[in-house]
């Protein structure tokens, strides 16, 4: 089983992150569990989702306390909240920020484990010309987790598109773009 | 035939009431039972399902209006949560009385105050004595096939009551989990028809609803009542048998987990069940003989069924998802620890109050509560019979 929390500000698309995580990897025939942590969340507060990902059946619903992965969407929460707390060791955190790794590690108290970065903005600005970080970090958590393969996360992608944008189907192009450059992104 | 999807509870229920295809739907939304009724007037909307949606300006109005169209003969459905059951009290026991099937898909939560909108079970076990039917689910999965059983049990004309479709509000309700639904035939075959035997707006046979009982007829109308909802455990029980034929899942009045040889057991309702499974797993994985009994109808409560089922056990816990504040522990505790009384159970008995206002319930949690019981066997019983778990000291 493969546990992943995301850390975001309400507003920002974490828990459709989750739950898009949710619909594609359900796709490849295994089981799945997708929710936000629900409370008085109101736009710009500290929120929390999380996925489970297995090949047998996941009948424990209590929420991810030990994650083999950590997701922050926004970097200004590695100052309001301890992203750190209960990760696996050999576990590993994906954070959305402009600033180099020694600078993310100070954040993060010295922090010596997996660490991958991605520049979800300057992505989602040149891809979409908008700030919807979510998307590309969904993309390079797929990758970085492998809960999937990423062409078949791609095809998955294309349909959710096609299905979310009907009436807009301009925006699908730069959406997948926005998917690529962060697939890419991890690469480097 | 079952269709492989992934589903939130609430789309779960959603999707079985759209293949139900109810007659009325009248609905006053309420987190987090609220994307029910926005499932259904999306479908209706659309023209999957003609169910007559009211709007309506308040949870009395929409029991009201629901009770209204069930008399006319109409097949009718409502959902709430909290408050809103609350503020439907009043109507709750009329339904029950007047012996009006209606379904209600309650989505479980904490009853103010302080103020929080998490699961917990305040707001149905308040109704626990309005008279209704209610069972609970543990996963989207059973929310789904018991609102697919719920209109054939409550129907049913050995039992002619209200039934109340539960499941946990957010931790069930807005979960996207794996699902295996049935198609769309299917369902409108074993649900089929609704065709009461009296209803208001037949003209060929008038009669009275909620009329005024004197003191000479209340309680044999009230013994009526009981009696009908006695026949439920029958009723569930031919119902879920026919429902294992076409989904090939297998439901019974509650269920055993690995009963077989438990010298420790937890007796608990909805998703907690399933946290509850893991430890029970991973405690037998060390050689403990620990079971689980997770209920799923609370009423009627099969209580000897379950005495019977912990026959041999040395310790139980059961387990509440509200208070009770009878300075005695929750209603499940209370009425099953009465059953393993005069049942003549031999074994000691604990409650516990978990979870509420949405308190987590992990895997932990519960090995916190078998370890007890161990304890509690080992130390010749405890007067701390009423305890909390996971409260923060």
């Amino acid at each position: 089983m493969i546990e992943i929390r995301w850390h975001g500000r309400g507003g920002q698309g974490a828990k459709t992150a989750a739950l898009l995580l949710t619909d594609v990897v359900f796709g490849t025939g295994k089981y799945v569990q997708g929710f936000p942590e629900y409370g008085p969340e109101r736009m710009g507060a500290p929120i929390t989702a999380y996925n489970r990902v297995s090949d047998t059946e996941i009948r424990v619903h209590s929420n991810i306390y030990e994650p083999d992965y950590v997701v922050v969407v926004d970097a200004s929460l590695l100052h309001v909240v301890n992203v750190l707390a209960g990760l696996k060791p050999g576990g590993a955190v994906i954070i959305n920020t402009d600033e180099d790794e020694e600078t993310v590690r100070g954040h993060l108290g010295g922090y010596t484990g997996r660490l991958y970065l991605i520049d979800a903005r300057k992505i989602s600005m040149e891809a979409l010309g908008r700030y919807f970080p979510n998307t590309p970090m969904l993309a390079a958590t797929v990758k970085i987790t492998g809960v999937m393969e990423e062409h078949e996360f791609m095809g998955a992608m294309e349909e959710s598109f096609a299905h979310k944008f009907a009436k807009k189907p301009e925006v699908i192009g730069p959406n997948m773009q926005a998917l690529k450059m962060a697939l890419a992104a991890v690469a480097e | 035939m079952n269709i492989k999807d992934r589903m939130s509870g609430n789309e779960a229920v959603a999707c079985a009431l759209r293949q139900i295809n109810p007659d009325v739907m009248p609905a006053f939304p309420i987190t987090p039972s609220t994307e029910i009724p926005q499932f259904m007037t999306t479908f209706a909307a659309n023209g999957q399902i003609d169910t007559e949606f009211i709007p309506v300006e308040s949870e009395h109005s929409s029991l009201s209006a629901a009770l209204g169209a069930e008399a006319a003969g109409a097949r009718t459905v409502t959902a709430t949560s909290s408050c809103g059951l609350a503020f439907m009290w009043e109507i709750l026991y009329v339904a029950a009385s007047d012996r009006l099937p209606l379904a209600l898909a309650c989505v479980n939560r904490a009853l103010t105050g302080p103020i929080n909108i998490n699961c917990d079970h305040a707001d149905s076990m308040g109704a626990r004595d309005s008279g209704w039917i209610q069972l609970y689910a543990e996963t989207n999965q059973e929310a789904y096939d018991n609102m697919v059983m719920a209109f054939r049990i409550a129907e049913h004309k050995d039992v002619r009551l209200p039934i109340m479709v539960c499941m946990d509000g957010f931790i069930t309700s807005h979960a996207v989990m794996n699902i295996e639904v049935l198609d769309d035939e299917s369902v409108k075959n074993f649900v089929g028809e609704y065709r009461p035997e009296d209803y208001l707006l037949n003209s060929e046979r008038p009669m009275a609803v909620g009329p005024y009982a004197v003191s000479s007829y209340y309680m044999e109308a009230k013994r009526a009542q009981a009696e009908a909802l006695r026949n439920v455990k029958r009723v569930a029980l031919e119902v879920a048998r026919e429902y294992e034929q076409i989904s090939g899942r297998h439901y019974g009045l509650y269920e055993a987990y690995r009963m077989e040889d438990a010298e420790y057991a937890v007796v608990l309702i909805g998703s907690a069940a399933g946290t509850a499974k893991d430890a029970v797993d991973k405690l037998r994985a060390e050689g403990k003989r620990v079971g689980l009994i997770k209920i799923r109808f609370f009423r009627p409560l099969p209580a000897k069924e379950i005495t019977e089922e912990l026959r041999g056990v040395k310790a139980v816990a059961v387990m509440d998802r509200c208070e009770g504040f009878s300075d005695n522990g929750g209603p499940l505790g209370a009425e099953l620890m009465s059953a393993m009384f005069t049942g003549g159970l031999d074994a000691y008995a604990v409650n516990y109050i978990y979870g509420i206002g949405g308190r987590d319930v992990k895997v932990e949690s519960i090995e916190t509560v078998f370890a007890a019981l161990e304890e509690i066997r080992a130390a010749g019983g405890t007067e701390e019979t009423y305890r909390y778990l996971d409260l923060r000291q």
